[in-house]
This record gives C-alpha cells, structure tokens and sequence, in this order.
C-alpha cells in the first residue's frame, strides 16, 4: 500500500520562507497571490491489511516524528 | 559534580560545552555518544548545541528520537537536571521535554553575534549563579532559533515562572531579539525547573579570553548547586 503525508505549518505560526517566496512570485509579476504555504510532501509504501489500517500506522508515524504538532497540521492519504 | 554531555552526530559544540564545565571546580565530565542506551549516573546531563543528524525533518527532530534519548527523557522523569543549549534546546522540545518549538529565524538569516539576555528566573538550580534581572551578554549561532508556543501554553509559562531567559536590549547592534521569537523568550523552564533549555551559548562566553564571561556563572551556579 501507499500513503502520502502532507505537512503544512498550523494557521497563525510565522512560515517566513513561505512569505519570502510569495514575495518572489510577485516580483517576477504573478499578480493577486494570495496567501502562500510551504509545506512537505511524504511518500512511502507500506505493508498493511487494509486502508484503515495503514491509515492509523501513518497517522501513528505523524505524531511521533514526521510531523511536530505544536507547528505543523498533517493530512494522510492512502492509495490501495 | 559529575556532567554527561550527549554527542550527536552532528553535534559541534560538546567539546566547548566539556571544557567550560571542567574550568569549574570539582566537575567531572563523561562523553556519551548517542547511540548508548545507558551510561554512567551523572548529576546533570547536557544536550550541546550543533546540528545533530544534519537538522534533517527538523532541527532536533531525529536526534530526539536516538537511544540515548530515552534514557535521558527516563532520567529527566526522575527529576536528574537536563541543559540544552541551542541545539540540545530543539532536541528538549522535540522529545516533549519542553513545552513549544523552534520556528526558522523571522528574518531567515544564520544569526551569529552577541546577544543580550535578562535573568528572568534566578531561584534554580541553572541559575543559582546569576541575579534575578541580570542582563548577559551571551553569543548565539542558530537558523531555527525563533521559540514559539500557542497563547495557552505561553500564559502556563508565565503562571509557572518557567521563562528562564529574554532578550534584552544591550549595547551590541542589531535588534535586541535576534530571530522574533515570542515575547523575546531566549530560554525556558520544564514546570519543575529541573529542565532548562535556551538558544544563546554559555559555553562561548565563559572565559575572558572568549570575549567575555557572563556564562560561566551558570556552569559554576550549577557545580555549586549540584555539589
């Protein structure tokens, strides 16, 4: 099975380099950006019974090392 | 006194940190490499700074999770006093030591220059050497230095007297916060006091030949208090 993790700063903690990039786009003339996140993609493969399963190890994995939840949201999403 | 100073792959500032703790008298120091899941009692371990596992995920993310770090977390439960000292501090809030986390820089520069910091606390046992309102003046060398916690655990902090450390302004130049950390917190306090984690460097202002001194008195403060 595969899973993919998405990791985004929370709302309301100061992500400068995403800013920074924003700020790029703009000077290379990309008009009407809004706001701008940076965040982190994770993909792995993984044995597991079943979508569920897997789900909850990933999740598991989150919380434990590849997100820090006081700064950082994460979202899972299983591929069968 | 007896200190075990952890070394991480990574880590840079171990030897500094040893040499500041044996110019006190009476301190003894053991080496720990990272991969040992036990070592020798010691009345306080050190977490020194550097860039352990090559900040790889986040600055003190893997390092957090090497096997020693188990027995220090354990040891820490026990009440055996913990220092860590910029990198060692990212590795104290990513194992749960801490409350919070060290943000990158708000200007995304390496900042490396003397700062001031203001004694924010002086009744424990890391700063039994130092005046309650003190201001030192102490080096810090970090890109990931902006200390960040949400509003709860920031008034908990304040209710429990565990902000160790603030910028200050001080005669040195640039802003008297050097990475926009949070109400200038510079250092913090586990609820017990018994953890103490901070960005500026003690060891590099320890000797006069260093440029100045003011960080010696929280090697010497923690011999005293430590016996």
């Amino acid at each position: 099975m595969r899973a993919k993790v998405h990791i985004y700063p929370k709302p309301g903690v100061l992500d400068p380099q995403a800013k920074a990039v924003g700020n790029a786009l703009a000077g290379l003339g990309f008009d009407g950006i809004g706001e701008l996140r940076q965040g982190k993609l994770f993909e792995l493969e993984l044995e597991a019974s079943d979508a569920a399963s897997a789900r909850a190890r990933v999740e598991d994995m989150c919380e434990r090392l590849l997100a820090n939840t006081v700064i950082e949201n994460y979202r899972v999403e299983i591929e069968e | 006194m007896k200190a075990a100073v952890i070394v991480f792959p990574g880590s840079n500032c171990d030897r500094d940190v040893r040499v500041a703790l044996e110019a006190v008298d009476g301190v003894a120091v053991d080496m720990v490499w990272h991969g040992e899941g036990d070592f020798e009692a010691a009345d306080l371990i050190v977490l020194p700074g550097g860039f352990s596992y090559g900040d790889y995920l986040r600055s003190g993310a893997m390092a957090a999770h090497s096997p020693v770090m188990k027995e220090v977390v354990a040891r820490a439960g026990k009440g055996v006093p913990v220092l860590g000292i910029c990198n060692g501090f990212q590795v104290l809030t990513e194992a749960g030591l801490l409350p919070g986390a060290l943000l990158a820089n708000a200007g995304l520069n390496f900042v490396c220059r003397d700062v001031h910091v203001r004694v924010e606390n002086s009744q424990t046992l890391f700063a039994s050497g130092l005046e309650q309102g003190a201001v030192l003046r102490i080096p810090v060398a970090h890109h990931d230095g902006q200390y960040f916690a949400d509003d709860e655990t920031l008034a908990e902090l304040a209710d429990n007297e565990q902000i160790a450390f603030r910028y200050a302004a001080g005669e040195t130049p640039g802003p008297a916060n050097p990475n926009g950390s949070v109400q200038d917190i510079a250092g913090i306090y586990n609820a017990t006091k018994t953890v103490l984690g901070l960005m500026p460097h003690p060891e590099r202002a320890a000797d006069p030949r260093h440029g100045g001194s003011d960080g010696q008195a929280i090697f010497a403060g923690l011999a005293q208090a430590l016996g």
